[in-house]
């Protein structure tokens, strides 16, 4: 299943379908790096919001993408956690720890354009 | 009567053969004349009932006229169930029927005796109309007190059912009411949890708390323990993942109003207070969720 990915000026926007296989995690992972490279972005929003459920191998290659991007100088936002899916990656203890968060899309947006304020 | 030397099936006593006639004349034949007998004399039957009701000093919290107008529906019930065997329906009935008597007052043990009731009575008129002949009375009841007893249990069980609904319905509403999520400012949410916590309010707690975040757009929210007077390893577990859960959600937790007791129980069981936002008390910890917010309080005049 393809993932689609916007440019919206240094911001890519992936918005993840529901049920993505391990192979669509896998193919979205080399994808996104290889957008930020193109695009020589500064950040990465995921928009989790139609994901009804979030496994391990989700969460880890979330961490995976956050990481590997930041490599590329860029950083990562994974966006539209829903209160179900929060509650039940935290009892599994998947905390994407070291990733940052917001509520929705325009919260992610929020957060990046202060980031990108007091930065520059 | 059988020869002696034809085959086993036809070498039967005359015992035998009226089995063999019993077995022919088949259940739903029996039925079919026993709700036939019912229907004839529903009146009669019903006015029985009702007065043995009465007697008995069951359904109390009813009026005359309401205990006779539910008599009639549930007789019909009674005798459809066992015409039909259909004890869906009846169940449903049942269930129905308990919505509408159990905010009265009726008891569990007030509806399985009026059932139980009904159930002699029309046994008592199988036994008169049948007196004569023992051996169809038999088969009669057979046919009668499985389907009864079967129907007996069937409303038991859904007034039970029904029952259990209305209190887990109301321990849910009181859950609700005792954990309130309440906005004091834009994106700004507190949590002021007093009393017992135990599991399962643990997480019901959590569940509105990330729906509420999730409502108002919060990106502070401020729990406060004062009213707490005790946890235990599983309640502090909780409520870690909530503060992790709402970081998921885009907002960060600072937690006020740790006695301590609860200071002592946390450092005991090694909770990684380093994922933990703690702040004194409740008024400690909404300037600091203000000033993560960017608001500045200043006071501009005395009070008059």
């Amino acid at each position: 299943m393809e993932v689609p990915i916007l440019k919206q000026g240094a911001v890519l926007i992936a918005t993840f379908q529901a049920a993505l296989s391990d192979a669509d995690l896998n193919q979205l992972r080399m994808g996104l790096v290889q957008q930020v490279v193109k695009f020589r972005s500064r950040a990465v929003i995921v928009d989790v919001t139609a994901m009804d459920v979030m496994d391990s191998f989700a969460s880890r290659t979330l961490r995976e993408i956050a990481h590997m991007i930041r490599l590329r100088g860029a950083e990562t936002v994974i966006v539209g956690i829903q209160p179900e899916v929060a509650f039940a990656m935290v009892q599994l203890g998947l905390t994407l720890e070291g990733v940052a968060t917001a509520l929705d899309l325009e919260e992610g947006l929020a957060y990046l354009n202060e980031k990108f304020k007091s930065t520059n | 009567m059988a020869k002696r030397n034809e085959t086993s099936r036809e070498t039967m006593t005359l015992n035998d053969q009226n089995v063999e006639l019993a077995r022919s004349e088949a259940p739903s034949e029996l039925l079919r004349e026993l709700v036939a007998h019912l229907r004839q004399n529903r009146t009669q039957l019903r006015e029985e009932w009702v007065v043995r009701i009465t007697e008995t000093r069951l359904l109390t919290a009813m009026t005359k006229e309401e205990i006779f107008a539910e008599a009639t529906s549930i007789y019909d019930s009674y005798v459809a169930a066992l015409e039909t065997e259909a004890f869906e329906a009846l169940q449903a009935y049942a269930r129905n029927l308990s919505e509408r008597i159990i905010p009265r007052g009726v008891e569990t043990h007030e509806v399985v005796g009026i059932v139980l009731l009904l159930r002699d009575v029309l046994a008592r008129s199988l036994f008169a109309k049948y007196q004569t002949d023992f051996n169809k009375l038999n088969r009669i009841l057979d046919a009668y007190e499985p389907a009864a007893n079967r129907i007996a249990n069937t409303v038991a069980v859904g007034f039970v059912q029904e029952r259990e609904r209305v209190i887990r319905q109301q321990q849910e509403a009181i859950r609700e009411l005792s954990t309130p999520v309440l906005q004091v400012r834009e994106r700004l949410l507190i949590l002021p949890i007093i009393g017992v916590i135990d599991p399962q309010r643990a997480r019901q707690l959590t569940e509105q708390l990330l729906r509420g975040i999730r409502t108002n757009r919060a990106k502070v929210v401020v729990i406060d323990i004062t009213g707490v007077a005790a946890m235990d390893l599983t309640v502090a577990n909780n409520l870690v993942q909530t503060v992790e859960a709402s970081r998921l959600l885009g907002a960060t937790v600072i937690v006020t109003g740790l006695s301590p007791e609860i200071a002592q129980t946390l450092v005991t069981i090694g909770v990684d207070l380093g994922k933990m936002n703690t702040v004194g008390d409740l008024q400690g910890g909404i300037e600091q969720a203000e000033r993560l917010l960017g608001y500045k309080v200043e006071k501009l005049a005395e009070p008059r």
